[in-house]
């Protein structure tokens, strides 16, 4: 084996990734949805404003917008408009719903962090148009396991072939250091921290030694080859690792590996995370969390509903993420509950947008500026509260459709006797 | 009520008896002193079976002035005032004073409901912090297992109750889980703190039994059977066959008492009591096609089913819901975890109401009964969206009225209505919003919950010596 040989499947999808960066061969398309109330994300909130979309992306954000001749006018008097929510903790396309038996979130083994869930990855799936009635337009999504199960994907929800919608088939790193990693330790936090460290050892040593290696001339390594190659993009600050840990003494291990190896980290969970908020902001490391998280066990004593709340009054870069598959779409109402438990309206508003955007440099995502991608929403009032909906959904420019599988099952039973 | 009916009917009577302490009426018709004394002997079914010791607390007469008020039993009123003392609603009005000693508060700009009540909980049986230890609540050794009793399983320490209190609920029924096809007895419990699980007890409320269709029972059982949904049935139906000729067993016995009576059989017992009409059955069924098989199956016994459970294909045939007078409780758009979970739409709770069918919006969820308003609330606008006739009103009726009805408990609780139960929340807003949260809830006239008084936020044995994990600021 090679190393053309280790990285090879994984740089065809980069390729086609890259690919999938350049303008869509669609024909040039000029919207202009004007009267709404825009939340830039990017800035402050613009009254009866104009967003305008060319090719895809937003040509202008503003008040006094001139709307070009030519251009499709969408009238949004009365709506609210956002960038598309970037989940953080997606699902959507990787199995069949949210179906057991049937995930392609990840594989067996606890150290198979070259493993990538881009090809088990499905555009077709009934679960991305049902992301979109979400109003989440582009997701980080798995892979799910005990220790290192792999790398994320980024993608955009909308698109008919993979290298449409892929961003990256890299996009971060996962650890996990929560308590469910302590079988892969041999039963113990200790065990799973050491072993963590003389993987990344052994990856640096490949990395120094690689002719050595060829020869065979190198100490027997904790892990394959190929598995040590997998990190070292991580290890060598050019890619984002997610590391999962709730408890306060898992926070800190986090912290002291993120210091240690000077990892570009985004802890994840982080359910105790307001007891150490101050060093958490300090270390400049975003927080991905699930805000209705209270119920305690030994994972997690002391969950509480405010923490999303004291870690951002700490000035973390708080990312909001759902953690039910089958639940997605909720992702606003998630965001809604980081508000009703003390988060502001506008935090609350980049922790589903800007932030998870900018933690994984997905640079031209997550905000309405001119430049930025076209993937935002149309909604009928408040994103986060029940009583509004989304009503127009762009995904690079494009409207998507909002129906579901759902939608028929409603249509057809929507008055009885049915009628097949 | 027959005198002599047969030993449920006794229990019955016998659990209210003993119940009397707790000063309020129960649904249970009052036992006269006949029935009483009529058995003098010792034989075990005779005897308290495991009775409520539930007491009201003392508490002052409290008067919310100036409040949104939803009763669950009429519109939504604006800037009207609630009075409760004594552990029942006194009135709804707007001219209403204070009595001496009366705590008098501000509702304005907040929003008065009744109590929350969940049809389905696991809290105490699948208690937090959620290891092997607290798993009790499938007796999964046996596909038919009605003799169990979830009441015997209930931990009254679990750390998730303080929290679903916060949420606005004041009473839940407490289900075996879906294991078994007949999965054993329910509870209905208050939410309150308590040392044991009898002080927690509704006082009157019937039982309830557990049965499971579907996926999980076949699943189970596939090595020894049922792993069918025909075999599903089969097994109902020899469970019933049993019951029904214990039940005419027992009823020759008590006819003259002569000779020794039948042996005792727990699990024949409670089937009989369904064939009695006196144990509610509630039934975790998620198709549509399921449960239309499982109302045949009580027609072919001559019982009813109270509610069917996760009902998540309830819309396709609320029509026969309607007819049949069962209840659907189900989520507001949990699904899509399961095959027979598949069809979920977030319209059901609505289709359902509009086919004149009672629809209860309940949980299965430590998380979801911390926030059904929030699913109450995601339901309706999916109706109202859909362009379906529903209404506000209709809505807080699947997290009150309904459930109330679903656990025969609704001649005491689930409406704001003079004489009710004073199972009271009180919202820092709109219960339809996101942003609004449960402020103080009473159960029967009891401060179970202040928001704004850490004093008044009930800690569990587990929670001490850690971290207060706190419920929001």
């Amino acid at each position: 084996m090679n190393r053309h040989a280790m990285t090879g499947a994984i740089g065809a999808l980069a390729a086609a990734a890259a690919v999938a960066l350049l303008p869509a061969p669609v024909p040039a398309q000029t919207i202009a949805i004007t009267g709404g109330t825009i939340y830039p994300v990017a800035g402050p909130r613009i009254e009866r404003g104009t967003v305008l979309i060319r090719d895809g992306r937003i040509a202008a954000v503003g008040a006094n917008v001139a709307v070009p001749a030519g251009a499709t006018v969408v009238d949004a008097t009365g709506k609210w408009i956002t960038p598309g929510l970037v989940h953080a903790r997606a699902e959507a396309g990787l199995g069949i719903g949210s179906l057991s038996g049937f995930s392609e979130a990840g594989v067996q083994g606890d150290v198979t962090p070259s493993f990538t869930p881009a090809e088990g990855f499905d555009p077709d799936a009934l679960t991305i148009p049902v992301a979109r009635t979400g109003g989440i337009t582009t997701g980080l999504l798995g892979p799910r396991g005990n220790f290192l199960p792999g790398r994320m994907i980024a993608v955009d929800f909308a698109g008919d072939r993979l290298e449409e919608l892929l961003l990256s088939p890299a996009a971060g790193l996962v650890i996990n250091l929560t308590a469910s990693s302590r079988e892969a330790g041999g039963g113990s936090r200790a065990g799973t921290l050491d072993l963590l460290r003389r993987l990344f050892a052994d990856a640096r040593e490949l990395e120094r030694r690689e002719a050595d290696w060829r020869r065979d001339q190198i100490q027997p390594l904790a892990a394959p080859a190929r598995e040590l190659a997998a990190l070292l993009p991580a290890l060598n600050g050019r890619m984002p690792v997610a590391i999962m840990a709730d408890r306060e003494m898992d926070i800190r291990a986090a912290l002291r590996i993120t210091a240690e190896y000077r990892l570009r980290t985004i802890l994840y969970g982080a359910a105790e995370g307001w007891k150490l908020a101050d060093e958490i902001a300090a270390a400049r490391v975003p927080v991905a969390l699930e805000p209705n998280r209270d119920i305690p066990n030994f994972g997690a004593l002391g969950a509480r509903l405010d923490n999303p709340a004291l870690l951002r009054a700490a000035g973390v870069e708080v990312i909001i993420a759902q953690d039910d598959p089958g639940g997605e779409r909720n992702l606003r109402f998630i965001a809604g509950n980081a508000v009703r438990n003390g988060m502001t309206w506008d935090d609350a508003l980049r922790a589903v947008t800007l932030a998870p955007a900018r933690a994984y440099g997905l640079t031209d995502r997550g905000a309405l500026e001119p430049g930025r991608v076209a993937n935002l929403v149309v909604w009928s009032g408040d994103p986060f509260d029940f009583a509004a909906a989304p009503e127009r959904v762009y995904i690079r420019g494009r409207e998507t459709s909002l129906r579901t599988r759902e939608t028929e099952l409603f249509e057809r039973y929507r008055t009885l006797p049915v009628r097949y | 009520m027959r005198l002599l009916a047969g030993p449920v009917v006794l229990v019955a009577a016998l659990t209210s008896c003993a119940a009397a302490t707790a000063q309020r009426a129960t649904e249970a018709p009052a036992p006269s002193a006949a029935q009483t004394e009529v058995f003098t002997d010792t034989l075990s079914f005779m005897r308290p079976q495991y009775p409520s010791t539930y007491v009201r607390r003392p508490n002052p007469p409290v008067l919310i002035r100036n409040a949104s008020v939803f009763t669950a039993a009429g519109p939504e009123q604006r800037g009207v005032s609630v009075l409760f003392q004594d552990g029942r609603v006194v009135a709804i009005g707007r001219d209403l004073t204070a009595p001496a000693g009366a705590v008098t508060i501000d509702g304005t700009g907040k929003w008065v409901t009744p109590g929350i009540i969940d049809t389905h909980s696991h809290l105490g049986v699948y208690a937090a912090p959620g290891t092997q230890a607290e798993s009790d609540g499938n007796e999964a050794t046996n596909p038919v297992t009605a003799e169990v009793w979830a009441e015997h399983s209930i931990w009254p320490q679990d750390p998730q109750i303080p929290l679903a209190i916060a949420g606005g609920v004041t009473v839940m029924q407490v289900l075996p889980g879906s294991a078994n096809l007949i999965g054993g007895r329910s509870a209905t419990v208050r939410l309150v703190p308590a040392r044991t699980v009898q002080e927690m007890k509704f006082p009157g409320a019937p039982h309830g039994v557990k049965m499971a269709c579907g996926e999980n029972p076949k699943r189970v059982y596939r090595e020894r059977g049922p792993s069918t949904r025909m075999g599903n049935m089969a097994g109902y139906r020899a469970a019933f066959i049993e019951a029904e000729e214990y039940r005419m067993r027992w009823d020759r016995w008590l006819e003259d008492r002569k000779g020794e009576p039948p042996a005792r059989n727990l699990r024949h017992e409670t089937l009989a009591g369904v064939l009695r009409g006196e144990i509610l059955v509630q039934n975790h069924c998620y198709r549509a096609d399921e449960m239309a098989q499982m109302l045949d199956l009580a027609r072919e016994f001559g019982f009813s089913i109270r509610s069917f459970h996760h009902g998540i294909e309830a819309y396709k045939i609320a029509d026969l819901l309607a007819r049949a007078g069962t209840a659907a409780s189900i989520w507001s758009d949990w699904g899509g975890f399961k095959m027979e979970a598949f069809d979920q739409i977030v319209e059901n709770l609505a289709l359902v109401t509009r086919a004149g069918a009672i629809a209860v919006l309940h949980t299965d969820s430590p998380d979801g009964i911390q926030r059904m308003n929030q699913d109450m609330a995601k339901a309706y606008y999916a109706g109202v969206r859909a362009g379906l006739p529903i209404t506000r009103e209709d809505a807080i009726r699947w997290i009150t009225a309904n459930p109330a009805w679903v656990l025969g408990i609704d001649r005491t609780t689930g409406t704001l209505e003079p004489g009710k139960a004073a199972d009271v929340v009180l919202w820092s807003g709109d219960p339809f919003s996101v942003y609004s949260r449960a402020e103080k809830v009473w159960n029967d006239g009891w401060l179970v919950f202040d928001r704004l008084d850490p004093d008044r936020q009930y800690r569990t044995d587990f929670n001490l010596g850690q971290t207060r994990p706190g419920v929001g600021r």
